[in-house]
This record gives structure tokens, C-alpha cells and sequence, in this order.
């Protein structure tokens, strides 16, 4: 067999994180089941603008009601007072058994206010519905509305710089930029924080302190972007241990962003450098992620405003990995280093491992010339 | 009424028309002039290509390609992983099999294919839950029914599962399945309880996965005559179906209706909703199957062919697969959330670091070793570059196969409620059965056949490191062969073989299957260099290979694949190869790439608690069975020596 030339490229492509200073964003804000939504096309929203509205029905109670008033299932239907789709009051009786001229008197009252759902003469059991739980979604992002998607949501549209994170916790808010560190390699530490940090997204380099984590949430702060984090760290501040990756519904105080990884790791320069760069500005994020269905990143989102430079083009993730790719190296022993995809043997070649696998060879920034797995390097989108 | 049969006749005719096509294009598959064959497995992190060959009179596998699966955002189309994994055959092939609208069908010198097949496990596979009455009888066979069917089991519900209704019902609402199984009732039996449990599936209103505004498929296999209520209460809200009851008496269990049922709708109302799948149905010449599916045919195979008890596992990204074939039982179970890489930090969560760290036969922070876990957990698809590295996965391996073992023996015994010894009613007034905790039947000692696939074994750079994995998880006791997937492609198999056996088998024979040699491994423990067992050999060339074992030790005999070696091994009284404490065996030892495993290191195999003598333990085995480069455990002795 004999490599043979393709037309369409290796298309060993692994993403990488996206990483724009100037890009356009696009979020669906979705409701979970069908409502009103309540801005047009064409509108101006803000982080916080409900943009659509809906009700998610009510819990179900299922009373055990002919046991309750002491029947058998098959008579209970003589008993309950009220019809299906009957409202009901927390506490209104719903069936009633009274005995012994009334001198014993076995109630089966309503537990929420709701309507009356079912009620089974096979079972005895009567279920009530509580009443319909309103359910809202705000626009998350500043910027225009470009689509109104009829009863289920709006597309909001804004002009941002982009970071994607590699692990989060935590759900969407939005804050100031306060960048606390010097460099990339800078570690946040609790004793960096202050009272005129609430409500803002801290910025650290290559690690975010265990103490730092609670001061951050003492203090206020809206949300954390770092590097790295320690994993026993997250583990005490979160409360119980992380087995799947599928996280934004921790409730901690703040929302957490890790841009590289788990350890002391120093924040990518691109990243650190876009945060620097827009100090002080307001910015969404959201430490929502879920690796396994979905490979839904966390993410921070930097709106332009007024000032906006044009947008660059998206990558075409399509196109994979090619000779002048920027890639970073995603596992050891280069984790975390940067360097230039030199070429791209389509023979498998032996790793120390002793695994045959396609390969990349890569011209480090730190000038070495190495081989690595494909499947250990990410493109850097910038 | 009107509109429910009206509804009822349009899914009946939809099936009816898919059913039809297929029948057509099967009719045009004669396996005679198939010659070039593809297929795919769309997992969930990658999609594998496979491609088959007709040579001479044989079918053999030629190639592979890989590539990330697309079944999320942005992608969103299964069809372009799937195209991306065969492009990678055609660049290490000079055939081409893509065009525009898919595969280029038929085939000929050079070009397109006369079949092909795929599974899929992408967006997490087939989720379901389930519900019965009684937990350890309608309700579990309900959980075997939906997990031989390849399903992932989010949660078995029933009347005494020790949650309250409200429980039950805000944990229906929560998981979002792709289908669900209600058992319960003997037929003629409970008619009460079946109802409750259908009144609280009904008040959840339980939302499919995927596609929003579709409804969920419920395949309802209990008590027949209740089977008009059933329909009353669920048939206006739901896709029922209804099928035989899965325990139509206490003593039988009949998982075949219902696990026919769960294929169909899978096709029909799953994978029709999940992206790209409408259009990789339309390339496929047999209906997608889900992987476990496959997979668990191709033990089953093994299992017919040897005719033999057999115990195989898939470990895969996301889970763990664990297939029993046991005088001629087969069960399945999923560890859903133990795997090497989506769910590796579950493995650390439920296995404890210090169980993976005591694999470990070098010195590194249990903290390290915790980060490297999460960072493999978040960028799944990295693999091990490095000699600790790949000792720290093969570490997490062994005890997410323990584990699986664990959750496997809890669902294969026997069936609960046949034998009671006496019966109570509880306040609930469901029969409980007072009868002593059944232990699993799965015997190491009998099974005479452990066989292992997913990537981490299949790619393992040398095979003695899977099977000694796959010894030190699952501790066969005895003799016991050791088999593994050569290049992870028993599903793709396994689909195949619905369409044309021969070409399935020939490929799983001379190129899936790879055999990695026997495992002698007596029961019973002794004291530090205490004698074990002398194994007399005889070889193929006549000549004969004395080996005496103490305790603790481990040895090794090449033994090359498909030659055998007649075997004497005479324990001494404490240890027990299957002929009972002290008493002579005599066997067969059959060849691998690895050989003949002499294994004294006791079972239950214990590691000592002092890691100096541990890790030197360690490296004396993985030296024994040259698992890792000999020059790299040479150092590593070195250093542990100093």
C-alpha cells in the first residue's frame, strides 16, 4: 500500500480553543419549552434583558388517596370531591371519607395549589399538578437581536473578543475585567483581592490558590479566569468530587474559568494578552462544561462596544492541521508548550510509548524540533 | 380516539415502508459478489472506518482510519466524521470510496464498496430507563432486557426502590432518555402496582433526548392483561409499544420481545432525531446497530465457537462493557460512567486513588497523578507519549475493569423471586420475597475465556500489557485463555454478521481476534516464597518444560498463536487449579502472542502494603511477561534498588 495524494487535506483536525480579539458571536437564547418571547428584531439588549418568557408545568403529586381516607380503590371515585382539571388550594380537601355519622372524618388534602390531574379507580392513587413554574432567559450577551425564533427564543448578536476556556464551573454572569497579575506565569492569590473586587471577573495567570477561591467569593467577585487549578483545590471548594464533565449548575458563589488546565499551568500569552487588553471592560461568562455530548467549552466574552475593530475570520476548522499551523502541545512531556506545525508524516511512526501513531512534527517556540502524537496538539485559533 | 388510530396507522405505515426498503436493498446483497466491504463504528469520541476485502476465497481486513466524531456543535452531522475516517482509508489505500452524496455503491477494482454497515454509540448511544415493579425481579429484568439490547441504563425504577413517588417522578423528569421499558406483573398477576408505576410515568412526562416535539418511545413488556389500561393511560402521550411480558411467570425471563422492540425504535425514533443520522441511514445497507449491540454478538460468537463460558469486556472512552457468556446465559451490564477518558475521573472517584496509585510502580505525588487524570478527562482524545504515562492509564485500567466486574456480578445471578422460602406483605403491600442475597454464578474457575476491545486495549503497544490487565482485573482462577480485539473492530463485525457471517467470520478469525496465550492461576494464598504449583509442559516439538512457583512470582513461555501445549500442573494443597486443593490438573495450554502466563501470585490477588516492596513486586511481574521495554524497567529497578 502507498500513501496516495488527496485533494482534501489530512483532516486530523482537533479544534483547539478558540481565541479572537475581534469576532462576531453569535447565542441562541433558547427557552426550554415553547413560550412568548418578548423583543423584536432589530432590538438592543443588555446582559440582563429577558428576552423570552415561557411556563414549565408544575410538579405532579401523587397522593396515595383511597389508602388516606381508608377505601378501597375500586369505590374511591365516590369519594373525591373535586373533577379532573378542578383547581385546587394548598390544603383543600380533595377526597373525603366520613363515617360513623360523621364522627370520623378521613380527609385527603391538596399539598400544593395546582389542578386536579387524574384520578384512578384501579390504583386509588389522585394526582394534582401544581401550578405552571415561570421559567425566563435574559439575553446574556449585550448586542443586537438579528433573529427572533417564533415562540422558542431570539439569536443575539455582538461584536466581542472571544477566549475559550478549557474547564469551568459555574453558570453564566457577567462582570469587569480586573486583571490581578503581572505576567501569564502570575499565580492569584487571596491576599491580591479586595472589597473593590465584588462583582467583578478576576484574572490570574498560571494558578488560582485554594484561599483565593474563597476570598474571591467573600469579596464578591463575580467569576475567576485563570491558567491552572489544583485538582484537590476544586474538589474541597466545589463540595464533592467531579467524576463526569458536565458542570455550570455548581453553586459557589462565582463562576470559575480554566484556560489550560489542571495544576500550575501558565496562562496561554494570547489569552493573558487579550484580558490585559480590555482591563477594565465589561465581559460575559459562563463556566458551563460539558465534554462528552455536547463539548460545550467555557467561555469569555468581551463585547466591543462602540469601538469596534472588524471582525477576523473564522478559522475553517475543516481545513485541520497544516505546515505553518500555531499549535499548542496538550499533554506531557511538552504540555503547554507552543510551536509551528513543520510537517505532517502520513506514515505512522513509534513513540516512546512504543505506540505507531500519526505523528506532527513540531518547531517549539523554545527552539526544539519534536515529534508528537496528532492527537496530542491543538490549534490555536488567533 | 379517531386520532390516535390515525396516528397509530401512520407509524405503523412509516415502519411498514422503512421495513420494505430494506428488504430490497438486503435482497440485493448476495454475499457471493460482495467483494469490497466498509465499516464504520461512530463512537463517541471517534468513528472508526474498517475495510474488508474478498482475497482468494477468504475475506480479510485491510486498513483502518479514524477521525474525531461530529456528532455536536458545530459539525452537527455524523456523515462528516464518518467521510473524514474513510478519507483517512482512501489516503492509506489506492481505493476511493466517497462521493458527493456518500458511498460510492457498487464496488469495483479500485473503487466504492458492495456493502456498507455501521454502529453507533455517538451522543452518548442508547439511554434508557426503566421500570418494573419489584426491584430485583421485573424491575431487573427490565435492566437485562434493555442492557443486552446495548442500552446505557440511566436509572431502574420501581415501586420499592426506596424513593418516594416524588423522587421517582422530579428523577423521570430530570433525565432526558431516549426511551424507556416498563415491565411488571406476572401475566394474570399484579395489576396494581403496574398501574401505579404507569400513573407516575405518565405524571413525569418524561422528554426524549433528542428532538423536541417528538415523543418519547415506551416499549410496555408486563402483565397482558392489563395491556388495554396501559394503552389508555400512556398511548395518547407516548409512542407505546407492546410487547410480551418479560416475565410472563416468576421462573422465566423472556428479555427477546422487548430487546426486538428497543432495536426498532432505536432505528426509527432515535437515531432518526440525532444529527447527520437521517443521512447516514440513507448510505447504509443494513440498519445502524448500537455498539455494545455488536460487540456482545462477537463475544456471543466466541463463546458458540469455543463452546466454552466466556467473559469479554469493551473498555471504551465513556464506559465500560462487560459481556457474560455463562453456561450459555449471556448478560450484559454497562458501567456508564467508567471509562478512559470522559469518565476517567470517575474511575478515580469510585476506584479511590490509593487503588489506582498501587499499580503505580514508580514514585509520583498522588496529586500529580490526580491533575494528569483531569487533564486526561478534559482533553479526552490526547494519548500517553510517555513510558509513566502509559503506566498511569494501564494503572486506571485495571480498576475500571475491577469495577465493571463488580457492577457485572451484581446483575448476572439468578432470578430472584422463584425459590421464596416465605412472604410477607409489606406497608406498601407489595410481596417481598425473604430469601438470602443470591450471589453471582459467575465462577472464575469455569470461565475458560476472558476476551477484552476498546482502545485502550486494542492499542496497547504491546499485547502482554493487555493481557495482564486483563489478569490482574478480572483474577482468573485456573486455566484460562486470553483473547483481544486486534484493532477495535468486534463491532463493526458484529453488524456485519446480521448481513454475511462468512465474511465476518473469516475477518474476526485471522485478523480480529488475536490470541494472546493462557493464564494458569491457581486459588488460594500462602506466605512469601511459599510453593504454589510445579507445571509440566509439554511442547508442540516434543520436548518438555518443567516449571516449579512459589508465591508471589509470575513466568512466562512463548508459545507461538494456533499451536498447543499439553499441560500437567500439580498444586500443592493449599492452591487449586479446578481439580480441587492439591489435586493434579491436566490440560491444554494454548499459544498467543504473549505465551503461556504462569501466574502464583495467589487470588485473591493481594499487593503488599509497603510500596518499596510493592513497586519492586511490580516491576519483578512486568519483567517476568516483558510488558513494557527492558531497558526502561532495568532503570526502574535501579532506582527502586537505591
Amino acid at each position: 500500500m502507498k500513501a496516495k495524494e488527496v485533494s482534501e487535506s489530512a483532516h486530523a483536525y482537533t479544534p483547539g480553543l478558540k481565541m479572537k480579539r475581534a469576532i462576531r458571536v453569535r447565542k441562541v437564547r433558547r427557552l426550554p419549552v415553547p413560550g412568548e418571547v418578548l423583543v423584536d428584531r432589530g432590538d438592543t439588549v443588555s446582559f440582563g434583558t429577558v428576552v423570552a418568557r415561557t411556563h414549565v408545568p408544575g410538579d405532579p403529586h401523587v397522593l396515595r388517596a383511597a389508602y388516606a381516607i381508608g377505601v378501597e380503590p375500586e369505590d374511591f371515585p365516590g369519594y373525591v370531591l373535586k373533577k379532573v382539571g378542578d383547581p385546587v388550594e394548598e390544603g383543600e380537601p380533595l377526597a373525603r371519607n366520613r363515617m360513623l355519622f360523621g364522627l370520623i372524618n378521613k380527609v385527603c388534602p391538596s399539598p400544593v395549589k395546582g389542578r386536579v390531574e387524574t384520578v384512578s379507580e384501579l390504583t386509588g392513587q389522585l394526582i394534582v399538578r401544581g401550578d405552571p413554574v415561570p421559567v425566563e432567559v435574559t439575553a446574556y450577551i449585550p448586542g443586537k437581536v438579528v433573529d427572533v425564533l417564533p415562540r422558542e427564543g431570539v439569536v443575539v448578536e455582538t461584536e466581542a473578543a472571544f477566549i475559550q476556556g478549557i474547564f469551568g464551573i459555574g453558570g453564566e454572569t457577567h462582570g469587569e475585567i480586573d486583571v490581578l497579575v503581572d505576567s501569564a506565569e502570575g499565580v492569584l492569590e487571596a491576599d491580591m483581592m479586595g472589597g473593590d473586587c465584588e462583582g467583578k471577573i478576576l484574572v490570574g495567570g498560571s494558578l488560582v490558590t485554594k484561599s483565593a477561591l474563597y476570598k474571591a467569593v467573600e469579596v464578591g467577585a463575580s467569576g475567576i479566569v485563570a491558567g491552572g487549578i489544583g485538582d484537590e483545590d476544586l474538589i474541597e471548594f466545589v463540595g464533592y468530587d467531579i467524576g463526569v464533565a458536565i458542570t455550570g449548575h455548581e453553586e459557589v458563589g462565582l463562576s470559575v474559568i480554566i484556560t489550560e488546565g489542571f495544576g500550575k499551568m501558565n496562562m496561554s500569552k494570547s489569552a493573558f494578552g487579550l484580558l490585559k487588553e480590555f482591563d477594565g471592560r465589561e465581559a460575559s461568562i459562563s463556566g458551563a462544561t460539558q465534554i462528552r455530548a455536547g463539548v460545550m467549552r467555557p467561555e469569555v466574552i468581551i463585547p466591543h462596544g462602540e469601538e469596534s475593530p472588524s471582525s477576523e475570520a473564522d478559522v475553517e476548522l475543516a481545513g485541520g492541521i497544516k505546515a505553518g499551523t500555531c499549535i499548542r502541545v496538550i499533554r506531557e512531556p511538552y504540555f503547554g508548550l507552543l510551536g509551528e506545525v513543520v510537517s505532517l508524516p502520513v506514515e505512522l511512526e513509534q513513540i516512546e510509548t512504543e505506540s505507531r501513531v500519526r505523528v506532527v512534527e513540531v518547531q517549539l517556540d523554545d527552539g526544539r524540533r519534536v515529534i508528537v502524537p496528532r492527537a496530542n496538539v491543538e490549534i490555536i485559533e488567533e | 380516539m379517531a386520532k390516535k388510530k390515525e396516528r397509530g396507522k401512520r407509524l405503523a405505515g412509516k415502519a411498514a415502508e422503512r421495513k420494505k426498503r430494506l428488504a430490497e436493498k438486503l435482497a440485493g446483497v448476495r454475499p457471493d459478489n460482495v467483494k469490497y466491504i466498509l465499516a464504520t463504528d461512530v463512537g463517541s469520541t471517534t468513528t472508526k472506518a474498517r475495510f474488508f476485502k474478498k482475497i482468494g476465497e477468504d475475506y480479510r481486513y485491510v486498513v483502518s482510519g479514524e477521525a474525531p466524531t461530529t456528532v455536536e456543535a458545530p459539525y452537527e452531522d455524523v456523515t462528516m466524521g464518518a467521510k473524514n475516517a474513510v478519507r483517512e482509508v482512501e489516503e492509506l489505500t489506492d481505493h476511493k470510496f466517497l462521493h458527493e452524496g456518500g458511498i460510492i455503491l457498487p464496488g469495483e477494482e479500485g473503487k466504492g464498496v458492495d456493502l456498507y454497515v455501521t454502529t453507533s454509540s455517538a451522543g452518548g448511544g442508547l439511554q434508557m430507563m426503566v421500570a418494573g415493579v419489584v426491584r430485583s425481579m421485573t424491575a431487573e429484568s427490565a435492566e437485562r432486557a434493555a442492557l443486552g439490547a446495548g442500552a446505557i441504563v440511566m436509572d431502574v425504577i420501581a415501586v420499592d426502590d426506596g424513593r418516594y413517588t416524588y423522587q421517582k417522578i422530579h428523577r423521570i423528569r430530570t433525565l432526558r432518555p431516549d426511551m424507556m421499558l416498563l415491565g411488571g406483573g406476572t401475566d394474570g398477576g399484579n395489576v396494581r402496582h403496574v398501574m401505579e408505576m404507569t400513573e407516575i410515568v405518565r405524571a413525569a412526562e418524561p422528554k426524549p433526548r433528542f428532538g423536541i416535539g417528538f415523543t418519547l418511545p415506551i416499549v410496555y413488556a408486563g402483565n397482558v392483561k392489563i395491556r388495554g389500561r396501559v394503552k389508555d393511560a400512556l398511548g395518547e402521550f407516548f409512542t407505546l409499544t407492546v410487547v410480551d411480558n418479560l416475565r410472563p411467570v416468576l421462573e422465566v425471563e423472556n428479555t427477546e420481545p422487548a430487546r426486538a422492540a428497543i432495536h426498532e425504535l432505536f432505528m426509527e425514533h432515535v437515531m432518526s432525531h440525532a444529527p447527520g443520522y437521517n443521512k447516514l441511514m440513507t448510505w447504509t445497507d443494513v440498519p445502524i446497530m448500537p455498539t455494545p449491540a455488536g460487540e456482545g454478538m462477537m463475544m456471543q460468537l466466541i463463546a458458540k465457537v469455543f463452546e466454552t463460558n466466556v467473559l469479554g469486556v469493551g473498555l471504551g472512552g465513556a464506559t465500560t462493557n462487560l459481556y457474560s457468556i455463562f453456561d450459555e446465559k449471556f448478560v450484559r451490564t454497562v458501567s456508564a460512567n467508567l471509562g478512559m477518558s470522559y469518565s476517567i475521573c470517575n474511575v478515580m472517584m469510585e476506584a479511590t486513588m490509593e487503588n489506582i496509585m498501587r499499580w503505580i510502580p514508580f514514585d509520583i505525588e498522588e496529586g500529580d497523578v490526580r491533575n494528569r487524570l483531569r487533564n486526561k478527562m478534559i482533553r479526552p482524545t490526547t494519548i500517553p507519549h510517555t513510558m509513566e504515562e502509559l503506566m498511569v492509564e494501564h494503572a486506571v485500567a485495571r480498576e475500571a475493569l475491577r469495577l465493571g466486574l463488580e457492577h457485572h456480578r451484581a446483575l448476572a445471578r439468578g432470578l430472584k423471586g422463584v425459590k421464596k422460602k416465605g412472604s410477607l406483605w409489606d406497608a406498601s403491600q407489595i410481596k417481598v420475597f425473604e430469601e438470602a442475597e443470591e450471589e453471582s454464578y459467575l465462577d472464575m474457575m469455569r470461565i475458560s475465556i476472558v476476551a477484552g476491545t476498546g482502545g485502550l486495549l486494542s492499542h496497547a503497544p504491546r499485547r502482554a500489557q493487555s493481557l495482564l490487565i486483563l489478569t490482574d482485573a478480572f483474577q482468573p482462577e485456573g486455566v484460562t485463555r486470553i483473547f483481544q480485539d486486534s484493532v477495535f473492530m468486534m463491532p463493526h463485525l458484529g453488524v456485519l454478521s446480521t448481513v454475511h457471517s462468512k465474511a465476518a467470520w473469516d475477518v474476526f478469525d485471522k485478523d480480529c481476534l488475536v490470541r494472546l496465550g493462557t493464564v494458569i492461576a491457581p486459588k488460594g494464598l500462602a506466605s512469601p516464597g511459599g510453593r504454589v504449583m510445579r507445571v509440566t509442559l509439554g511442547m508442540p516439538d516434543g520436548s518438555k518444560i518443567v516449571e516449579d512457583l512459589t508465591f508471589g512470582e509470575m513466568k512466562r513461555i512463548d508459545l507461538p498463536e494456533r499451536e498447543e501445549a499439553s499441560v500437567m500442573i500439580r498444586p500443592t494443597r493449599r492452591f487449586d487449579v479446578g481439580a480441587g486443593p492439591g489435586k493434579i490438573l491436566n490440560a491444554k495450554a494454548y499459544g498467543g502472542v504473549v505465551g503461556v502466563v504462569m501466574d502464583a501470585r495467589g487470588r485473591p490477588l493481594e499487593l503488599p502494603d509497603e510500596d518499596g516492596t510493592r513497586m519492586e513486586k511490580l516491576v519483578e511481574w512486568f519483567s517476568a511477561l516483558g510488558l513494557y521495554p527492558k531497558q526502561f524497567l532495568d532503570d526502574m529497578r535501579r532506582e527502586l534498588a537505591s
